[in-house]
């Protein structure tokens, strides 16, 4: 071969090999841009939802009471509503039979009574006044409004019949069908109901497991990672624990729901379905992979400055608390956080601590029974109702921003207190 | 002819595991004179220099035998506490390490955890004693809160010599000190351990035998892990006995 050839050759492979980088680059990409794309398109719209401006009477006789001069808050509370939102339910449009009357009230969303009732208690001074109040509809009438029920299929095989499309029809013709900000999605608990079904609990659940992770993970994986690191004796007994935390690193998630069960849940009597065990749960699996960074960067911090600080009479407990820990607090640090957001998306061990239960209420102490994100994904995942396609969708757009926003903590927290030496 | 003796080593044998790398050491280093410890890569001066304040503890399978006393006291004895002997005999590595904190950090570090200084002013005055002792005060006086990674390389090492002499010591250990630096730095370094000699012992191991001939009373020729000749420096420099010595300076062999 020629020089002119070898380089030529060369010169082949160095293309090639850029070639391919490029080409594994662009799959990847290609792939999460297929994901967002798909999560996004199906769950945007469950960030809002569709209303109805229904008329509603408060009239006082119907609230039973008419006798009372001047109803307290805490009478209206106690008030009758049933004809008031009887009333304004059915007055949404003309019936002549009972299974019309049904048809029309079920273009409501279950929650109406409620909404009727928590708008009078707001707005105490409308007491025997007609106003029009916007309500929220039903899934069925939402996703019709959404455009993602198909309506030239035949009646038996739609969720609405043909007169509540009449009914929606004639609605929209009056300009009473109207879109307003997904409250329920972001302020409610789970709900047999799509439309009034919200991620508050999971949210919250998910924060109070994540806290009590990084509670017990970081200390416990912290101190263990200096004893070994910058204590221990190198030996076999050491050796041993080495190879097993790596071990433990790569055992499956669910293995740890599996000890969550066993341990906390039958042996210490803990309380099922709560923040607080799939906290403990969820520390048992990030602990190992914690430990790993910290050790790791541990690693990185230079022997110079051991010896520095060794060679001026600091004792090794000094040298290690004012030297090398914090030198290697960026590493620690981001590794922690990386680890609690794989626990963040972690859904597999809370399944076995019965984190999975269909929970209304919104959790208020790590000890109260709620769902995590991810599980409620798996959740609604199952359901039939085509509202919970979109609330998974969307669901998985807040997991992805959360797990986003703790990503870019971990990098922000290693270049804010990364130190040159 | 010579000072009294400080440090007085006999019979020092240094093994790192089952390999031998220091055989059966004498060697005295007299009171307020500079040491210098020469020979070729490899040949245990670093290891014997950093027996004398037991930086070899933290090499686990690292084992002295034999006996160093610094006046008098055996300090590898059990009664002895490693840290209160590394405040005795202080260290100077050849690569600057200062602490990644401030200047002031980096100098009252050792007076804080021996609880040296009695109030701020105190401190105030030891960082700037010992930033005069290391000729480095004038240079770094207006600029005590930056970072002392943020000086140059020979400003770093002077720094690391101040840092050392803080907590006053009686010794001063140095291992190749100048070998990252300059020729400006490495001749501001040696008429700096000239000055320091009249307070401190110094033992100091160098590459450079112009260095051993410059700054030092006594060199130690060191070879394969045993001292082959130990003089005053001007004997072993213009009339070594050992032909090896010779050759080593001479530059026939290292």
């Amino acid at each position: 071969m020629t020089r002119e050839q070898r380089l030529k050759k060369r010169y082949a492979a160095e293309k090639r090999f850029r070639f391919l980088g490029i080409g594994a680059i662009a799959i990847s990409i290609f792939f999460v841009c297929l994901l967002l794309f798909k999560v996004f398109s199906t769950g945007s719209t469950a960030f809002i939802k569709t209303t109805i401006m229904t008329e509603v009477d408060f009239n006082k006789e119907l609230l039973e009471l008419g006798d009372v001069k001047k109803p307290t808050l805490k009478q209206i509370k106690e008030a009758e509503f049933y004809d008031v939102t009887y009333k304004a339910a059915t007055g949404l449009f003309p019936y002549k039979n009972d299974e019309e009357e049904k048809g029309v009230k079920t273009l409501l969303s279950g929650n109406y009574e409620i909404e009727i009732k928590n708008y009078l208690l707001n707005n105490p001074e409308l007491l025997g006044q007609k106003v029009t109040i916007e309500l929220t509809a039903s899934d069925d009438l939402d996703q019709l409004h959404k455009g993602n029920f198909p309506r030239d299929i035949p009646e038996d095989r739609r969720r609405l019949n043909n007169f509540q499309l009449n009914v929606y029809d004639n609605l929209v013709e009056q300009g009473k069908i109207g879109t307003a900000f997904g409250n329920y999605f972001f302020f409610h608990g789970d709900s047999r109901d799509p439309e009034i079904a919200g991620v508050a609990g999971a949210v919250i659940g998910s924060f109070f497991s994540i806290i009590i992770c990084l509670m017990i993970a970081f200390p416990i994986a912290l101190m263990a990672a200096v004893y070994l690191e910058e204590f221990a004796p190198k030996n076999t007994f050491t050796d041993i624990i080495e190879i097993n935390i790596n071990n433990l690193a790569a055992v499956p998630s669910i293995v740890f729901g599996l000890l969550g069960l066993g341990m906390l849940l039958s042996v210490f009597g803990l309380p099922r379905s709560t923040s607080l065990v799939g906290g403990i749960t969820l520390s048992l699996m990030t602990l190992p992979t914690i430990i790993i960074a910290c050790r790791a960067s541990l690693k990185a911090v230079p022997p110079s400055i051991r010896e520095g600080a060794l060679a001026i009479g600091a004792s090794k407990v000094q040298t290690v608390c004012h030297h090398v820990v914090p030198l290697a607090m960026p590493g620690t640090l981001s590794g922690t956080i990386i680890g609690l957001a794989q626990a963040l998306g972690e859904s597999a061990p809370l399944l076995l601590i019965g984190m999975v239960a269909f929970v209304v209420d919104v959790p208020s102490v790590p000890t109260d029974p709620s769902t995590s994100l991810p599980v409620q994904i798996y959740l609604w995942s199952e359901s039939a109702e085509r509202g919970f396609v979109e609330k998974t969708s969307a669901t998985i757009m807040l997991l992805i921003g959360f797990l986003v926003i703790m990503n870019s903590l971990a990098v922000w927290a290693r270049q804010k207190f990364e130190r040159k030496w | 002819m010579s000072n009294k003796n400080k440090i007085t080593a006999k019979q020092v044998s240094v093994f790192y595991g089952s390999k031998q790398a220091l055989f059966d050491v004498d060697l005295n280093i007299a009171e307020k004179e500079v040491t210098a410890l020469i020979g070729p890569s490899g040949c245990g001066k670093s290891t014997f220099i950093r027996c004398l304040n037991r930086m070899n503890d933290v090499i686990d399978i690292c084992k002295v035998e034999g006996n160093i006393e610094i006046d008098g006291q055996d300090i590898y004895d059990n009664s002895v506490d490693v840290v209160q002997l590394r405040e005795k005999v202080g260290m100077v590595f050849q690569k600057p390490n200062p602490f990644p904190k401030s200047i002031y950090e980096n100098i009252s570090y050792g007076p804080n955890i021996h609880g040296i200084a009695k109030d701020k002013t105190h401190m105030d005055e030891i960082v700037e004693t010992s930033l005069k002792r290391a000729a480095l005060w004038d240079e770094v006086k207006d600029r005590l809160d930056q970072p002392g990674t943020g000086l140059s390389g020979g400003q770093q090492q002077r720094l690391c010599i101040a840092r050392a002499i803080s907590i006053n010591p009686e010794v001063i250990l140095m291992d190749e000190p100048c070998s990252a630096l300059d020729p400006i730095a490495t001749a501001k370094i040696e008429s700096l351990i000239d000055e320091l000699k009249s307070l401190y012992t110094i033992a100091i191991v160098t590459h450079s035998m112009a260095q051993a001939a410059r700054v030092s009373q006594h060199t130690g020729f060191f070879h394969l892990g045993k001292l082959i000749e130990f003089d005053s420096t001007e004997k072993i420099f213009k009339n070594p006995e050992d032909k090896m010595t010779q050759d080593y300076i001479t530059g026939r062999f290292g």
